[in-house]
């Protein structure tokens, strides 16, 4: 990606931050993963990607046999954009490095929604850029099928370096579906993703992302989005496969007036696995909305469920939600919810309940003619179950194929 | 036949209900009055074979089975169901899952439709179970489960308290159902004990046996509407009394 523009300015700051710790999560040691991979070869037909890659790619939402339900395909193995894709019209799909060549106004987003010398996961995808795709819906467009990227790790100890940009023109709809996942079931490897979305006047972006790593890779997303007036961003976050460490804390600014930020989240945290997520909404305009609601379950592994609403003008609504279930003992959940406000007439509010499945339920489902196991499942399901409000419905059915395929894991 | 034998339970370590004998045939239904706190719910909840009402002496048996040592889960699919007084928030469990898992493969969208619509809980079958439910709302919604059930022995504890007169009437209507009020009496299966602190529901259902329970003890058996009116003329009081003077034989 060396053609690609950006300012020197950046580098210097990346290569300031390139030893910056985050400010939150385990600190990964970047010298024991390596920097490059070999180059991918492009593949047009999707369908002729490995069997073994797209069996895979499908458990993280990635359709390939049959893309007529998507509206464009973008897929990129370690760091090198292997397939591009659009059918119809209205939204583009391709590698952000081409992006930056076909249009001088893109540097006028790079690093914008998110900070270069943020920490050294910033950095080091400024200074070792690795691509990333780049979806944008034209104005007024509104996508009748959503849009699937899928950021695959082929090679085992891969630091993977990722720069996406999303853009949402005035008053158009947008619906992406990111999967992410790894070749091997084993290998241990590092994703670093940065993810800069931009939902112009009256845009609505549903963004679900579903991670479906391995019990050794490390993650480490990026990711910031600036929601203009009458705009809405509406993320839904799954992760219910083993992963190694993940530390991630989005960031939504809602500059325009009315703009609104809904965040769901599901996790899973298995015994090894260490999870530190949560989102954050700065509400920066008159009547600005947030909901944030998170689902956590621990079978053994520590989960720190965060959440941060910043109540900065007049009429802004916010809600945080974060309910945590301990499935077995040796699991941790840590819930921080926190607001803050500086405005009389705002409202905002958080709930938080963290434990095991009350006993009282489960008797209650027996009555009915359960086993313990059936209860305790289906109790289980139910709080994995978060009615996603403006969520169309084929995400939606995504995301419950998703859960459902992995609810035996969990159990 | 539900036969209950010299039943003692215990919670923790205290003893709650002593001597409990009882028997039910098939098809009748009995009423169980008594003050609060005197160890109706106890009996129910231990009927259903709630692990925390252990059975310390005697007996259950239930279509000829000893179920005193079966789990609460095998009594449900033996037959055995319960409408609770007050059951628990389940969160994220919407009403049509509990109502698909009560029905056990009996059933389709459509048959759960039909027992909404029976129930007046047609707007309720995308909300969670009992998350904000008023009083009349958890009364139907647990009729509309033992429907689905369809028990052969339905223990129902105060199916009446907290419900409005509109409710009320709707409430035993579906208990009629449930109890098989509308076949010849010949022709009923399903058992059923009600439990109820001030015997309204006798206004809506007809009972053949009552008794009377204090501190633990059945005090008397008969006539239900001849019970409930010795309650309302004398008070619990009486009964309470009437069992101090058998215990010491005067």
């Amino acid at each position: 990606m060396s053609e690609i523009k950006s300012s020197e300015s950046y580098r210097k700051k990346a290569k300031a931050a390139a030893a910056k710790p985050a400010a939150f999560g385990e600190d990964i040691d970047l010298s024991t993963y390596l920097t490059s991979a070999e180059e991918q070869p492009y593949q047009p037909d999707p369908e002729q990607l490995p069997a073994q890659a797209r069996e895979h790619m499908l458990e993280a939402g990635v359709v390939l046999d049959d893309t007529s339900q998507r509206s464009g395909t973008y897929i990129q193995m370690d760091n090198t954009p292997v397939h591009s894709s659009i059918r119809g019209d209205g939204v583009e799909v391709i590698p952000i490095s081409q992006a930056l060549k076909k249009y001088d106004w893109l540097s006028d987003y790079w690093w914008q929604a998110v900070a270069v010398d943020t920490d050294k996961y910033t950095a080091n995808v400024e200074l070792n850029r690795g691509d990333g795709y780049f979806i944008r819906a034209l104005a007024g467009h509104k996508t009748v099928f959503p849009v699937q990227a899928c950021l695959y790790l082929a090679k085992a100890r891969l630091a993977q370096n990722v720069h996406n940009i999303v853009i949402a023109e005035e008053g158009s709809e947008l619906d992406i579906i990111t999967g992410c996942t790894t070749a091997s079931r084993e290998d241990p490897g590092l994703h670093m993703g940065v993810s800069e979305f931009y939902i112009k006047r009256g845009a609505k972006v549903t963004f679900t992302m579903i991670h479906s790593w391995n019990p050794a890779v490390a993650v480490r997303p990026r990711t910031g989005i600036i929601v203009e007036e009458d705009g809405l961003f509406l993320s839904n976050y799954v992760l219910m496969k083993p992963i190694y460490s993940l530390q991630m804390y989005p960031s939504a600014r809602c500059v325009g007036k009315n703009a609104t930020v809904r965040y769901n989240s599901i996790l899973v945290a298995g015994k090894g696995s260490s999870l530190d997520v949560g989102s954050r909404v700065f509400l920066e305009a008159k009547g600005a909305k947030t909901e944030i609601i998170s689902r956590a379950i621990t079978t053994g592994g520590d989960i720190i469920a965060r959440g941060f609403i910043d109540g900065g003008a007049p009429e802004v609504k916010g809600h945080l939600e974060c309910r945590g279930l301990i499935l077995n003992s040796g699991g941790m959940i840590h819930a921080i919810p926190e607001l803050k406000g500086n405005l009389a007439g705002i409202d905002l509010s958080h709930e938080a309940a963290v434990g095991k499945i009350a006993e009282e339920e489960v008797e209650y489902l027996m009555a009915r003619g359960l086993t313990r196991t059936e209860a305790t499942a289906t109790i289980v399901r139910g709080f994995l179950r978060v009615d996603i409000q403006g969520l169309p419905p084929m995400l939606g059915a995504e995301i419950d194929r998703t859960v459902e395929a992995s609810e035996k894991e969990v159990m | 036949m539900l036969k209950i034998k010299q039943l003692a339970v215990a919670v923790g370590k205290k003893e709650i209900l002593h001597d409990i004998n009882m028997t039910i045939g098939t098809g009748e239904t009995h009423v169980l009055f008594g003050p609060n706190g005197s160890g109706k719910t106890t009996l129910l909840a231990a009927l259903m074979g709630f692990p925390k009402y252990r059975i310390v002496r005697g007996s259950i048996t239930f279509q000829g089975k000893d179920i005193t040592g079966l789990s609460l889960d095998e009594r449900a699919r033996l037959g055995i169901g319960m409408s609770f007084q007050r059951p628990p928030v389940v969160r994220g469990v919407k009403m049509s899952d509990m109502v698909a898992a009560c029905l056990k493969g009996r059933g389709d969208a459509k048959t759960i439709a039909k027992l909404a619509k029976q129930t007046d809980m047609e707007d309720f079958l995308d909300r969670e179970i009992n998350y904000g439910f008023s009083g009349g709302e958890i009364k139907r919604s647990e009729m509309m489960q033992l429907l689905a059930q369809k028990p052969k022995l339905a223990l129902l504890d105060e199916p009446e308290s907290g419900v409005d007169l509109e409710n009320i009437v709707l409430i035993g209507e579906l208990i009629n159902e449930l109890l098989e009020k509308h076949c010849p009496i010949p022709d009923r299966k399903c058992m059923g004990l009600i439990i109820t602190h001030t015997g309204h529901i006798l206004d809506y259902v007809n009972a053949r046996t009552g008794y009377v329970m204090c501190d633990g003890r059945i005090s008397c058996q008969g006539d239900p509407h001849e019970i409930l009116q010795t309650i309302k003329e004398s008070g619990y009081g009486s009964c309470v009394n009437c069992l101090s003077r058998r215990h010491l034989n005067v």
